[in-house]
């Protein structure tokens, strides 16, 4: 098997790697609510883990200025003044791993202010370590079909 | 790849010999500079809405570390406002060389100090006070202000760019990973330096100053210390300087087997590691901890900082790199390897940065039209309201560039085994260990 091949069968893998579907758990959606407590610059709890297709209730509860709760990829928010709670509600429809921020700018590390929302597993992470195992055998299989091409030539 | 020769073009050559071309970029930069450090100094204490900031955090950072460095190599030195002052001042001309030179000390580097250590530190004194930096104007401002004047003062009492090539915190960075971009300055035939009169690339002629950054172009071997200022490209009076194309990370099939250097890439490894769990991470006592300066919990982070990028990442690496024999033979076997951690590290960055700012480009269109934060609203920006761009892609991409960086120092790795004649399998482990958890802390 020549290197070219050899190239096309690595990508080939990746490619099942990245982007073959997993077989989903069925679980049925729950309602989930969390009381998270917002403050200068960090959100407590800071790591929500909820079901794929749970309808998940946030009441944002800030303790000292105004802070709000954005989360990435489903792009909906809310505000909470000092001392007030604040309720989100959304179905957490999409898997995977999404951050959620202040969007209220709330002091000096307010961009920092970050927490992370877990959508059933976090299958992207784990494809990512199975592309890395699939860039190092490659690197190792064609480094070594190379060496056999210049030691034949040789 | 064969190289090709940018400068073999008539337009770009005389474009880079002329001085008003680089002049006129300078002076724009110097004044972007200079009003950066004003709004730090002065303007609104949001660190959002403060053009030093925004533009010195997001903006310059982003062009610097997604562009400039793994395309340009040392491009941004170029450009770099930071010696201009100072160096009209050392040579008393904004462009050609004067008749009469004025009397400043010009001492020459003291030799102990010829090295990056200097570099190394002044990086890291950075790095742990990054959560105030990052986020406090007129900390910016001071800090701006604070290497404008040390290059001056340099430059009085030190020839050429002694704090370019000596102290810049990101200088040292710049150098480290310009090798592997896929631009070079060199020389096109050895032996026309060897046998050239009075070597005016270096010791400077009545066409250009001598390397302000203190190399003889003719010894150029990798892009590290070249500051591309293109002076030599004035000077030369054999024609003899090329800037060229090449393929990417040409450099690191010569391994530096310098220590200063290799802990360069420890520091920027262990760094973008300890950056991504503190600014994106979710962890709020870590934040607070990096934050509060001179608190306990922060001389413990700072202690925690020092201790992974000088103790934990190195000794680790040094299994890689030990063998029962002699100290220099393990030194240079530890600092050849060390070249795989080049450009591993310079994929951390770039996978961090894409986070960071895909994040915060929103504020640049609100911060540019009311730079000072005082309630401009020039062009009706000012009511965009912050959102994450690019969102869906992020991961994705994260993943594609530290899946990439783990290729090209798995290969820069086999290279480099070679050359320290020794199994590359421990080394490209280790990449494969830190990647996971770069990727853990980034997904």
């Amino acid at each position: 098997m020549g290197p070219r091949v050899s190239l096309l069968l690595l990508i080939m893998a990746g490619l099942v790697v990245a982007f073959a579907p997993l077989p989903v758990r069925s679980i049925p959606p729950q309602t989930r609510t969390f009381k998270l407590d917002a403050r200068q610059f960090a959100y407590s709890p800071s790591e929500l883990t909820v079901n794929q297709g749970d309808n998940v209730t946030i009441q944002l509860v800030s303790t000292d200025v105004v802070h709000g709760l954005y989360i990435d990829g489903y792009n909906v928010s809310v505000q909470a003044d000092p001392g007030q709670t604040a309720t989100l509600t959304f179905i957490a429809d999409k898997p995977g791993s999404f951050r959620f921020r202040c969007n209220i700018t709330c002091g000096a590390m307010h961009p920092f202010m970050i927490g992370k929302l877990t959508v059933g597993e976090n299958d992207w992470l784990y494809r990512s370590i199975g592309l890395s195992v699939v860039a190092l055998a490659g690197v190792f299989l064609l480094t070594k079909q190379q060496a056999q091409i210049h030691y034949d030539k040789d | 790849m064969t190289k090709i020769e940018l400068t073999s073009h008539t337009f770009i050559k005389s474009a880079l010999k002329n001085r008003y071309p680089q002049l006129v970029v300078l002076v724009v930069m110097l004044a972007g500079y200079i009003f950066a450090m004003m709004a730090g100094l002065i303007g609104t204490p949001v660190g959002s809405h403060n053009f030093s900031i925004v533009f010195v955090w997001i903006a310059w950072w982003a062009i610097l570390i997604l562009f400039a460095v793994p395309f340009f190599g040392r491009g941004w030195c170029a450009v770099c406002p930071i010696p201009l002052p100072g160096e009209w001042l050392q040579r008393g001309a904004i462009l050609n060389p004067p008749n009469k030179k004025p009397k400043w000390s010009n001492l020459r580097w003291p030799k102990f100090l010829r090295n990056i250590w200097l570099q190394n530190i002044s990086f890291l004194l950075l790095a742990l006070f990054s959560s105030v930096l990052l986020t406090t104007p007129n900390v910016t401002g001071i800090i701006l202000a604070a290497m404008l004047f040390t290059a001056i003062a340099l430059s009085m009492v030190f020839e050429r760019r002694s704090f370019c090539r000596y102290l810049c915190p990101v200088g040292g960075f710049v150098g480290l990973y310009s090798q592997t971009a896929p631009i070079e300055l060199r020389v096109k035939d050895k032996q026309a330096c060897i046998t050239c009169d009075g070597k005016p690339c270096y010791n400077g002629s009545a066409n250009g100053y001598g390397c302000p950054w203190d190399v003889f172009p003719g010894g150029l071997t990798r892009n590290t210390y070249c500051g591309l200022c293109t002076e030599c490209l004035r000077t030369c009076p054999n024609d003899n300087i090329a800037i060229n194309l090449r393929s990417f990370a040409s450099d690191l099939e010569k391994p530096s087997a310098r220590l200063d250097e290799a802990f360069k890439a420890f520091i920027m490894l262990g760094s973008a590691m300890i950056y991504a769990a503190v600014l994106l991470g979710p962890w709020g006592a870590l934040k607070d901890a990096a934050y509060h300066v001179g608190t306990s919990a922060w001389l413990i982070y700072a202690a925690v900082f020092l201790g992974i990028v000088f103790i934990l990442l190195p000794s680790l690496f040094a299994l890689c790199a030990f063998r029962l024999e002699n100290f220099n033979s393990f030194k240079k076997r530890f600092t050849t390897l060390s070249t795989a951690l080049i450009p591993l590290g310079l994929m951390f960055w770039v996978a961090f940065s894409l986070s960071f700012v895909f994040t915060n480009a929103s504020y640049i269109l609100v911060s540019l039209f009311d730079p000072l934060g005082l309630g401009w609203n020039l062009f009706g920006t000012v009511n965009i309201v912050w959102q994450p761009i690019l969102t869906p892609i992020l991961a994705p991409a994260q993943t594609l560039v530290l899946v990439g960086g783990l290729i090209w120092s798995a290969r820069t790795a086999l290279k480099a085994s070679n050359e320290a004649k020794t199994s590359s399998i421990p080394v490209i482990i280790y990449c494969f260990v830190v990647t996971l958890i770069m990727l853990w802390l980034l997904l």
